[in-house]
């Protein structure tokens, strides 16, 4: 905190008061009213509600759908967090070690990071189209006679693919604006004590680097969890019968095709310990490993 | 050395060409007929229909009552990129002066009321957000657009941040020369600020832009449509349609991230500058 300060007995009040309006009207009161509305069984014509206790959260955990969804939200979100980590990491080594065409590469690699999710899924979407996708051909060449938007599996991939293809920019930069704080003096020193490169990356390069990855990690799971909502709605065009949808396309499509807000809402409040959770852990266990310089 | 050159090179050649093809892919395609693109598949030359096409997109009332055009929808879009902007910068700031400059009481329960809305992303609570907007009677206003998505603490921790790093001396001097706090914020502050301002409005603005869910909900009058929105309903449409308008598709969505996308290319020092440096 700052050594002075003013001292007013109303000032702050007025300075905060907007925010702080904003975020109790559009934020605590419908998170309140999310907890709330949990515990009801509302009516779907909204003649009055009743308060059924936990069974809408016992209804969520013992419907074998809600598990299978979850279990697909969990390798969805591992899929994405590892391809979009991984491939960001390396091509910010790569473009952190090349001198020639640095700033060409940086523009090109970037420029694609601010399309919207549903965009992207409407362009992977023409991508893995029936009719017109040359990535069905390619498969189809393979002998693999790709369905998106039919098959299970297909359009999981197909969603893997184009959530990744999104994400590797935001983690390029990151890594890379990391990459280019390591020291010079440290990467000599590390030059001359080692002569592979590799190893030189293992031990000494990627542990300075551990707090970006640590932040990007977190990042990007949240992300797949909830950021990929456009793609995926895009992607499924309202037809979740048969195909792969996240936790939180599930809280939406009961909210507000199913009409059933107590069970909406016990999934949000499910979601929500979810997040808890994953904050907490995030500065519980993994932050103990990491190396801050 | 100059092997592992040559590898470096090609694994960045390959990066560009997979997040590149796409988009280059979308514009080529979006300026051939519907028909040739039914035959041929995607394009990569380009063709020879681009004014036709955009034209049509931008002026012919499409929709389902046939009431919104492309143009419009590229400004809705604006308006909720730039409100929202300009509304988040503002709100930020002064929270953020208040929880830094001054000395009260309620100082560090105002800071986590607001670092808790960093724990809850909309998605989450979206069906009660929804409620509480039709009780307000916000649904199909540029209000219930922008301000709901304000509730969030990135800009106030970004604006914390920085005014954590401005020298005490600057309000020392200030408080010697007679400067209340209104002087203080608005002839030092502020213009100290510029730059995280504009770093932090580019980021804002690609945030608003790019908003699906929200809009989606909040608008079920044509014309509050935003881009986003209309790519939704452009793939209704297309259910049960012999040939789909893939050109007119693609061209909405080129016509959806070409601002964005030129917004980073243009101003990449900033974007990276905000990006880097708010999400920390």
């Amino acid at each position: 905190m700052k050594r002075v300060q003013f001292s007013s007995p109303y000032l702050p009040y007025v300075f905060l008061a907007p925010q702080l309006a904003v975020i109790v009207i559009f934020f605590y009161w419908p998170s309140v009213q999310a907890i709330q509305s949990s515990f009801y069984l509302e009516d779907p014509f909204g003649f009055g509600s009743t308060f059924v206790g936990l069974s809408n959260y016992a209804d969520a955990f013992a419907s074998a759908e809600y598990g299978r969804i979850a279990r697909f939200t969990v390798v969805f979100t591992g899929l994405v967090t590892f391809f979009s980590l991984s491939l960001g990491l390396l091509l910010a080594v790569k473009a952190d070690a090349v001198i020639r065409g640095n700033a060409a590469y940086k523009t090109l690699l970037i420029s694609v990071y601010t399309i919207a999710p549903p965009v992207a899924g409407l362009i992977g979407m023409m991508f893995f189209d029936q009719h017109i996708g040359p990535f069905v051909k390619i498969a189809a060449f393979f002998g693999w006679e790709m369905k998106v938007g039919l098959n299970y599996v297909d359009t999981a991939f197909a969603m893997v693919v184009v959530a990744v293809w999104k994400q590797i920019p935001y983690n390029f930069i990151f890594f890379l604006s990391g990459l280019q704080s390591v020291p010079v003096s440290v990467r000599e020193a590390a030059a001359i004590d080692c002569r592979s490169g590799f190893r030189r990356f293992w031990t000494v390069v990627l542990p300075l680097l551990a707090p970006t990855a640590f932040f990007l990690l977190v990042i990007n799971i949240t992300y797949s969890l909830f950021d990929t909502f456009g793609i995926i709605d895009v992607m499924v065009k309202d037809k979740a019968a048969n195909n792969p949808i996240t936790l939180v396309y599930k809280v939406y499509m009961d909210g507000f095709r199913g009409n059933d807000i107590g069970g909406s809402s016990a999934q949000s409040v499910i979601l929500m310990v979810v997040v808890f959770v994953l904050t907490i852990l995030q500065f519980r266990f993994i932050e103990r490993r990491v190396h801050y310089t | 050395m100059h092997k592992t050159r040559f590898f470096d090179h090609l694994i960045l050649i390959c990066g560009v060409l997979f997040l590149m093809t796409p988009v280059v892919v979308a514009f080529m395609t979006s300026t051939h007929t519907a028909a040739e693109i039914h035959s041929k598949g995607l394009m990569l030359s380009p063709g020879g229909h681009f004014a036709e096409t955009y034209t049509t997109v931008l002026t012919r009332q499409g929709g389902f009552t046939g009431q919104v055009t492309g143009a419009r929808m590229v400004m809705n879009s604006f308006i909720l990129g730039v409100g929202f902007a300009a509304g988040k910068i503002i709100l930020s700031m002064l929270a953020a002066y208040a929880i830094v400059y001054f000395r009260f009481r309620m100082a560090n329960l105002a800071f986590w009321i607001i670092f808790t809305t960093l724990l809850l992303p909309l998605e989450v609570r979206i069906m009660p957000s929804y409620q509480v907007m039709t009780q307000l009677g916000l649904i199909n206003t540029y209000t219930g657009l922008i301000v709901p998505l304000l509730a969030s603490a990135t800009g106030t921790f970004y604006f914390r941040q920085f005014f954590k790093s401005v020298p005490d001396e600057l309000l020392e001097a200030a408080r010697i020369d007679g400067a209340g706090p209104f002087k203080f914020f608005i002839d030092v502050l502020v213009p100290l600020s510029r730059t995280m301002m504009a770093a932090i409005f580019i980021i804002m603005f690609v945030y608003g832009w790019n908003q699906y869910l929200w809009p989606m909900l909040m608008t079920t009058d044509e014309s509050f449509f935003t881009l986003m929105r209309g790519i939704k309903s452009i793939l209704q449409v297309w259910i049960g349609s012999q040939i789909p308008d893939y050109n007119e598709a693609f061209a909405l969505a080129v016509l959806a991230m070409l601002p964005p996308v030129l917004i980073v290319v243009i101003f990449q020092r900033w974007f990276i500058k905000g990006l880097t440096e708010s999400d920390k």
